[in-house]
């Protein structure tokens, strides 16, 4: 049983769906171009269907699904913990971030809270997630738009966060690091100062790309007023995190609705909003909100307190019945997880509200009328991760 | 300093604060509560009797249960009051999964003479709710930072809903994701092809008797004996049971 | 070495003969050389990475490795291509670039064919690759392909009026259309007086080079006018069904050409083969020719390499509104003005 009951639209359908060949078949209302699983523009396995009037794009539509590993189902026999590994894969360059809202839901439910230590490593984290996610996606939109040394550059100072992560979690890419009532382990030795000397060197970094990408003659050319998104369409189509805050709308989830859990009220710092709403603006945001996070990380590191990483927890982990949703200001966006539990171990139902899902359905209604390179630089802006959109 | 808001009983080993002023704490408490119990009130002023149910935990969110002929109605008047941002769609399916927990090793079950379970009564959630399936839905105030779920219960013969896409744009692609994953199919949807899963798929694999094909094929191992770090007490976490 | 080499005088099959094997050697090699220098090697340290390091001595015979991989690889075809056309239209963007380099001088008497119209020959023939373009783009029987090469026909037409209206000053101030010539010209001619450094055209072209040198980055299909070959959205468009030998062939084209065209631009504006102290009559040059030319390449080389890694792409009507409402003009009031200043003065 489908929902499409009209045979020939279904085998239309089926015939647009399994058409993985390019071929050439001129129809009389211009071309179809299959921007396919495979392509160097999109970061992993979307699908961009593009119907084409010579370059100007008369209707594009992202098939998603390449990628989509039935994560709302197989965590429903998974215990907390091992969802908590599972769910680092789920934004994979910004994994740490994927935890905390996850953990922050069940924490609330069993009226648990992590010592004080623990939150701000937890914040501390967080913030170089961020910092990690959007470093590559300053390197990656100069890459797709034909400057290819903005990338080198934004991987080779990304180790520098990377390493971090790495020596106070063990994982560069999935750190696994957070648990319900704190975290796994305490920081190494001298870890505190080494953040500093990483922080310093993102912070040389953001400048080089601003003279390097953003201050660029052509880069504005190529961004400024294409793909502009206006602000009341935006909040209908739920998007979230820099896309938003590019549109003029002043709303961060760290300031305005942190979940209690983590620190930001501990450190002074800024939200950034542009007015234009196109493609330079949500670059812009994304620029700033970098520059941001390693300033608030190098603020939480001076003030760290002393204590326990870890609340006192059962050994195994049952989360009371009731239901709870927590959403935190991920790198991509507004990254939530609702957890419905029925007092077991493992949850009964857990709906993942991941930022790029929203973020690239709008890609139907700001690509109408846009150059095909155009729909490049869109998608590049509004910056989405595989993992996040098929979940 | 800080006033730690949280949703029950809370477990402090130490913190900076040295002096916790619960007096105020419960003020803060209160003071959201008043503002949910206002949207509450407004929301059931507009909807009338179509609000079947609510559930408000303080200081954290609100749960409002609606009738499903006024599903679009509810969405309406939210956005009318100020939910403009479009949070999500989705579904639960309150049916507890005939397959247990997948986590009992089949050896484990064979040796010990596990008697079949007898199949559980199906119990909703907060705002309560008399059907298997309830489709439930959130909108945010960006003003007032307050967020706002909906739920609406949708009966096993006639697994329809009116759309949220003619209000909110961003709802096109939930539903589409809904209706792949539970059947529930939304009247006026423009266009409900599947979202993840491939045309010509059988089933919808959310929905609890669906089984995960994973566990069929290959069972779960049963415990992994793990040894626990040297030196280290046992206030570590282990593997579950 | 002069009356040695006055008596050598071959006939005329002997001498097409051996300048056909000397363009043969060159070509390649050439392009090797810009190849390895700058795809792999500065390419890298602007990179900020280390680039191959495997085959041969720090990486250096890559792309000799590359070359015999590409030979020995399958011919292939895609389904629907137009076969013959396809076949062909590496070999037409190849075949301008070897007639591209029978009117360049690496010394009075070390040219191929010393041509009275040297700079008219230079801008008809480049203008060849185009057809070649098109060519490969249709037969590959792809869309991707399709649209590189549409776009790769409007851009090259489009940069090729700007080429020639910049050269045309340089011609009004040399005098004369052959290359040598304006050579001959450079090396004997005096700034205010002064014959210190002769006078290298650059000095009062500047804005001709300028337009000359993206006019240049523009044919060569190279960022930021890369769209015809936009690697990440087109994926090497017109280039993309060609693989192993023939791909070799437009991997060779490119950077043989590249190196032509700095070669043409270091003969206009920097000197070409002469060096300002030492009269361009003189018998050095058979072996100093050489070598300044090849310096001044890599100089000019260098410039369009570096601007090639750094910069985005232009979209296709801003690079058309670029060439159009900007080049252009600025190359009609160059002309303008050396005219004028070439009367004055």
């Amino acid at each position: 049983m489908t929902a499409v009951s009209d045979p020939s639209q279904l085998s239309d359908l089926i015939a647009e769906a399994t058409d993985t060949r390019v071929n050439l078949d001129f129809e009389s209302e211009g071309m179809t171009l299959n921007m396919g699983p495979q392509h160097p523009a999109t970061h992993g396995t979307l699908r961009i269907v593009a119907k084409l009037d010579g370059e100007q794009v008369i209707s594009a539509e992202p098939i998603c699904g390449y990628m989509h590993r039935g994560y709302e189902k197989i965590v429903e026999v998974r215990t907390y913990p091992q969802v908590n590994a599972l769910i680092n894969r789920i934004d994979w360059l910004g994994s740490f971030a994927n935890e905390v809202p996850f953990i922050l839901a069940a924490e609330k439910l069993m009226g648990v809270e992590a010592p004080p230590r623990a939150q701000w490593i937890r914040t501390i984290l967080f913030e170089m997630s961020r910092v990690a996610n959007i470093s590559l996606f300053l390197g990656d939109f100069g890459l797709q738009l034909g400057g290819m040394t903005a990338g080198f550059y934004a991987f080779r100072d990304r180790e520098h966060v990377l390493n971090m992560i790495e020596s106070a979690t063990g994982g560069r890419f999935h750190p696994n690091f957070d648990r319900i009532g704190g975290l796994k382990d305490d920081l190494p030795k001298g870890w505190i100062a080494d953040s500093h000397v990483a922080m310093d060197k993102l912070l040389a970094f953001c400048d080089e790309m601003e003279d390097l990408l953003v201050g660029n003659e052509i880069f504005q050319s190529r961004t400024r007023g294409i793909g502009v998104i206006p602000a009341d369409i935006a909040l209908n189509y739920g998007l979230s995190g820099a896309n938003l805050r590019a549109s003029g709308i002043d709303w961060d989830l760290r300031r305005d609705g942190c979940p209690p859990g983590l620190v930001y009220d501990q450190a002074d710092w800024k939200v950034w909003t542009h007015p234009d709403g196109d493609c330079f603006a949500r670059t812009w945001v994304r620029l700033q909100e970098t520059r941001e996070a390693a300033k608030i990380v190098k603020q939480l590191l001076d003030t760290i307190p002393a204590g326990p990483v870890m609340a006192k927890v059962p050994r195994i982990i049952k989360v009371p019945e009731g239901e709870a949703y927590v959403a935190t200001e991920n790198p991509l966006g507004e990254m939530g997880y609702y957890i419905a539990s029925k007092g077991d171990l493992v949850p009964f139902r857990v709906k993942i509200r991941s930022a790029s899902f929203n973020n690239i359905s709008i890609l139907p209604w700001v690509a109408r009328g846009a150059y095909v390179p155009d729909l490049i630089s869109i998608l590049g802006s509004l910056y989405f991760i595989l993992g996040d959109i098929d979940r | 300093m800080r006033t730690w808001l949280s949703a029950g009983r809370v477990n402090q080993l130490s913190s900076t604060d040295t002096a916790t002023d619960s007096a105020a704490e419960n003020e803060a408490v209160v003071e959201t509560d008043a503002a949910r119990e206002a949207v509450l009130a407004e929301l059931t002023e507009r909807l009338g009797a179509a609000v079947l149910g609510s559930y408000i935990r303080p200081g954290d969110d609100l749960w409002v249960r609606v009738e499903r002929s006024a599903w679009r109605d509810a969405a309406e008047a939210a956005k009318s009051m100020g939910f403009t941002f479009f949070d999500y769609v989705s579904a639960i399916d309150w049916l507890p999964s005939p397959f247990g927990r997948d986590m009992d090793a089949q050896e484990d079950l064979v040796v010990s003479g596990a008697e079949p379970k007898a199949p559980a009564p199906i119990v909703q959630g907060y705002a309560g709710g008399d059907t298997r399936f309830q489709v439930i839905a959130r909108l945010y105030n960006i003003a007032t930072a307050k967020g706002i779920h909906f739920k609406a219960d949708v009966p096993d013969d006639d697994l329809s809903l009116p759309t949220w896409s003619g209000v909110f744009a961003g709802a096109n692609w939930h539903e589409r994701e809904t209706r792949e994953m539970f059947g529930i199919t939304f009247d006026g949807h423009p266009n409900l092809i599947n979202m993840y899963l491939p045309t010509d798929f059988q089933g919808f694999p959310l929905r609890k008797d669906f089984p995960l094909l994973a566990r069929r094929v290959r069972p779960w191992p049963g415990i992994v004996d793990v040894e626990p770090m040297p030196g280290v007490a046992d206030s570590e976490e282990g593997e579950a049971e | 070495m002069t009356p040695l080499l006055a008596s050598f005088d071959p006939p005329y099959w002997l001498s097409t003969v051996i300048k056909v094997l000397v363009v043969g050697a060159v070509v390649p090699t050439t392009a090797l050389i810009l190849g390895v220098v700058f795809l792999f090697k500065i390419m890298s340290w602007m990179q900020s990475r280390l680039g191959p390091q495997e085959a041969g001595p720090r990486g250096l015979l890559q792309l000799l490795a590359d070359g015999v991989k590409f030979i020995q690889k399958e011919d292939i075809a895609p389904n629907g291509a137009d076969l013959w056309v396809f076949k062909a239209a590496p070999l037409v963007v190849l075949s301008s670039t070897l007639l591209l380099y029978v009117a360049l001088p690496a010394s009075a008497h070390l040219v191929v064919e010393d041509l009275d119209v040297g700079v008219f020959y230079v801008l008809a023939i480049s203008s060849l690759s185009v057809i070649g373009v098109l060519m490969a783009g249709w037969a590959s029987a792809n869309k991707y392909s399709l649209m590189g090469a549409l776009r790769a026909a409007g851009q090259l037409i489009a940069y090729e009026l700007p080429m020639v209206l910049a050269v045309i000053g340089v011609v009004i101030q040399a005098g004369t259309m052959s290359l040598n010539g304006i050579v001959f010209a450079q090396n004997g001619g005096a700034v205010f007086g002064w014959t210190g450094i002769g006078n290298p055209y650059i000095l009062t072209q500047f804005i001709g080079f300028f337009i000359f040198i993206a006019a240049v980055q523009a044919e060569l299909t190279q960022p930021p006018f890369d769209m015809p070959v936009a690697e990440s959205e087109i994926v090497s468009g017109y280039q993309v069904e060609y693989t192993g030998f023939r791909f070799l062939i437009f991997f060779l084209a490119e950077f043989a050409t590249a190196f032509v065209f700095a070669g043409i631009a270091a003969v206009m504006f920097l000197g070409g083969w002469a060096v300002p102290w030492l009269e361009a009559s003189s018998d050095w040059y058979y072996v100093l020719g050489p070598a300044v030319l090849f310096a001044k390449v890599m100089l000019v080389s260098f410039i369009i390499f570096w601007v090639r890694f750094t910069y985005p792409r232009l979209r296709e009507d801003q690079l058309q509104s670029f060439a159009w409402k900007f080049l252009i003009p600025l190359a009609l009031v160059n002309i303008v003005a050396t005219a004028v200043l070439k009367v004055v003065f």
